[in-house]
């Protein structure tokens, strides 16, 4: 068994094929993909490969250490260029091919039109604590 | 209230009806009513044999949930009629579970998890914990996999190899949460030598123990990976040592080689050595040489080169790494140790630096970026 985590991204990853801005969805469309996502993790419960999994909001603060005694640095609430995560999903599957196949899935969520946005989607495994080792 | 004892019983229990015809899942349930009832009742009387009275609960509770269909009600009355078969021996009972446990149509982490629970009777949230998964996700996982074994016959033996698969699967899972799971493999392998009498069986057994003696030794407190060179061999359990080569030594000597039992030779060789120099690499390379004609595998071939470096240096080892494909798990760590010893520090530097990226796991990427780093400093 070996756990993935399954990366969406509000910008930063290359553009899906069916590029049209969620606020310009209808809001049916927008339920429609909620729905999607709903589903897909409500089935990989049952199958029992499901972690976890959170929407992200797009603020993001890049945050760092600025020497003992001063506040941290930050570059404010103005990201341009960056990656942002939008949300995230762990699984928990059999191989590296079933990781493959969720997260192709998943990049099928219907958008706008209700065509599949072919998303991009990060796909990370773990690293976990070591198994036995065979010296 | 023993919690031991009924986790211990529970097994046996379940074999008990599976065997008596009743449904996997079905059997199951009964089975946590009866165990309920005993916590509930025992703390009174504790009955003096314990496992039957479990039985006769756990029987009349499956009856009870039965009979409730209505809709079944008239079948399951004719089977209520048939007599309950007389005492069997209970060894053939947990054999079926174990089996049951391995089937073919299982994937392995579903395999894993039913095993745990019927054979190792580990609660759901236990399981859940030793697999860092949410308990709702594991509940799923084990009641597919009992969906898909219901209604699975045994008229015929199954294949041990299954078995023995699923149990090293576990033991390689190692622990966390409240259960430690290598322990528990062990514990299920001793049950099933108990009840099967198979020399690969008892040469899984011997490899874990061998395995699990050495564990003290393998992490530092901080958590880092100490190679098996370095370990402090003071560390190391003599007494799991020393029943892990009796039981491979009595295994060898019925002549039916078999993978596991070549591994636990290579480990009960290391074992052996007083200090890392002391190792019998020549004869380590004679049952890599077996091991290789038994499974034919890889990752064997890339564990032979290892082996052969250090039998007949470097240069022999890194010949032997030459026809292996360079993508197989730790190729780039063991080419790296290989030019190391050779010399080749530029080399070997770089090649950590490329098993560390591609490590499976933290403690090996650590290990693995420091010895980079040490032979970077070092130029």
């Amino acid at each position: 068994m070996a756990k993935y985590l399954l990366l969406k991204h509000y910008r930063g990853a290359p553009a899906p094929v069916n590029d049209v801005c969620m606020d310009q969805w209808t809001p049916e469309e927008i339920s429609a993909h909620m729905k999607y996502m709903h589903d897909f993790a409500a089935r990989l419960e049952k199958t029992g490969e499901f972690v976890d999994g959170q929407a992200l909001a797009p603020e993001g603060t890049w945050v760092r250490y600025d020497g003992e005694g001063r506040p941290p640095v930050t570059d404010g609430p103005f990201a341009e260029t960056k990656d942002l995560i939008a949300g995230w999903m762990v699984i928990d599957v059999d191989s590296y091919e079933r990781a493959v196949e969720l997260a192709g899935e998943l990049s099928a969520a219907p958008g706008a039109g209700g065509k599949p946005i072919h998303e991009w989607l990060e796909l990370r495994p773990f690293l976990a604590a070591p198994p036995t080792i065979t010296e | 209230m023993d919690e031991a004892l009924l986790r211990s019983l529970t097994p046996g229990v379940l074999a008990v009806l599976v065997r008596r015809g009743a449904d996997f899942a079905a059997a199951e349930d009964a089975v946590q009513d009866a165990l309920v009832e005993a916590v509930r009742s025992w703390p009174g009387e504790q009955p003096r044999d314990a496992k039957g009275w479990l039985v006769t609960v756990a029987w009349r509770k499956f009856l009870d949930a039965r009979r409730a269909d209505t809709a079944r009600r008239r079948r399951e009355d004719l089977v209520d009629q048939e007599p309950a078969p007389g005492p069997a021996p209970a060894a053939d009972d947990t054999l079926r579970l174990y089996f049951l446990c391995a089937h073919p149509s299982l994937t392995p982490s579903s395999a894993v998890a039913l095993t745990l629970r019927a054979v190792g009777g580990l609660t759901t949230r236990q399981i859940a914990q030793a697999y860092l998964v949410p308990e709702a996700t594991m509940a799923q996982r084990i009641s597919r996999a009992k969906r898909t074994v219901s209604g699975v016959r045994f008229d015929r033996p199954g294949d041990v190899a299954t078995v023995l698969r699923v149990l090293y699967l576990v033991f390689n899972e190692g622990y966390s949460g409240d259960v430690d799971l290598a322990a528990e493999a062990i514990r299920l392998t001793r049950q099933l030598a108990a009840v099967i009498d198979h020399p690969e069986v008892a040469g899984l057994l011997a490899l874990m123990l061998l395995h699990h003696a050495r564990r003290a030794a393998r992490t530092a407190p901080d958590g880092s990976l100490v190679p098996l060179a370095e370990q402090d061999r003071t560390r190391w359990d003599t007494r799991a040592i020393a029943e892990g080569v009796g039981i491979l030594q009595a295994a060898l000597a019925r002549d039916r080689l078999g993978e596991f039992q070549a591994q636990a030779a290579i480990a009960a060789l290391h074992a052996d050595a007083r200090c890392a120099e002391e190792t019998d690499w020549v004869q380590i390379v004679e049952w890599y040489d077996e091991l290789v004609r038994l499974t034919d595998s890889p990752v064997v071939r890339l564990n032979r080169a290892v082996a052969v470096g250090e039998a007949d240096g470097p240069r022999a080892g890194l010949a032997a790494l030459a026809p292996l494909d360079a993508a197989l798990p730790r190729h780039a760590a063991v080419a790296a140790y290989l030019h190391e010893r050779d010399g080749d520090l530029t080399t070997a530097a770089r090649l950590y630096a490329e098993a560390a990226h591609r490590a499976p796991d933290l403690a090996e990427r650590d290990y693995l970026t420091r010895r980079a780093a040490r032979l970077n400093a070092r130029r």
